[in-house]
């Protein structure tokens, strides 16, 4: 797992994106860029080369699940790594993000462990 | 109410404290709520809809938010604030993510609302419903907060 690459953390919820931020430093990363919903994630992406995101799903405006569907969507991003961390754990949202092409799924709550867990996943396949 | 669908939301929020906030809390005896007034001075309530609609809503005493926040962002939180209300939005919205994947798994669907949070002293929780509404104590090393639960059944 490159260290060195940029990510996209998405939350509504500031406490959220500040967990995360603190769990990706953790780990190791330290280009982390911020989003509080789907559409200004889409905005930061539109502007800036993104390696990664990290993203809730129950947001108001655009919801993490249509931001996965426009990134997958867009010729630029389609390959960008995308890591779900969101409360929605039943099978049927799994499935609907899965089909959407998310590359890992953390249901809230989250140890940092499992963060670091699923992003090996992603990276290491 | 079937003790069923109360069973998911106290275990969520026993887990949900326990690995976010690193704070071990215990359930006390549920019991009927007669009335509206919150039985702390923060509040987070959701909305949950599907087969049945209903709420959720969890009211904490100031003492033991500021320590379960403080727990959670590793910093030490001294007043109630907008990012006190903030992490209460986000706690209320994962013990429910969490309940709403156990009633799941018992086959009862439901979808949540976005959390509002009410913050002051003696403030009311409105359910959705005038059904009774299940009230659960719950005790932790820096004090006590409370859960509610209302289904429209």
């Amino acid at each position: 797992m490159d260290l060195s690459m940029k990510v996209l953390v998405v939350d509504d919820f500031a406490t959220m994106r500040r967990i995360l931020r603190g769990v990706l430093k953790e780990i190791g990363f330290t280009k982390i860029v911020e989003a509080d919903d789907g559409s200004t994630a889409l905005a930061v992406l539109k502007k800036d080369k993104v390696d990664l995101i990290v993203s809730d799903w129950n947001m108001p405006e655009v919801t993490g699940l249509e931001l996965l569907k426009a990134v997958r969507g867009d010729e630029s991003m389609k390959n960008v790594p995308f890591l779900m961390v969101t409360a929605e754990g039943q099978k049927d949202s799994v499935v609907q993000a899965v089909q959407a092409g998310v590359n890992n799924y953390v249901v809230k709550p989250f140890t940092a462990d499992t963060i670091k867990e699923k992003l090996e996943q992603i990276f290491h396949k | 109410m079937d003790a069923k669908f109360i069973d998911p939301f106290i275990s969520a929020t026993l887990n949900v404290l326990d690995t976010m906030a690193f704070t071990k809390a215990e359930a006390g005896k549920p019991y009927l709520k007669k009335d509206q007034i919150a039985s702390g001075d923060v509040s987070g309530v959701i909305g949950l809809t599907g087969e049945v609609s209903g709420t959720f809503s969890v009211s904490y005493t100031e003492k033991s938010i500021l320590a379960i926040v403080s727990n959670m962002l590793g910093e030490e939180m001294k007043e109630l604030n907008e990012e006190i209300k903030d992490a209460v939005g986000e706690i209320t919205n994962m013990i429910s993510g969490q309940a709403r994947q156990e009633l799941d798994r018992l086959g009862r669907s439901l979808q949540a609302a976005i959390p509002t949070v009410i913050l002051g002293k003696n403030h009311t929780i409105t359910h959705v419903t005038a059904y009774p509404i299940i009230a659960i104590p719950f005790s932790t090393s820096s004090g006590g907060f409370c859960i509610e639960v209302c289904f429209e059944q």
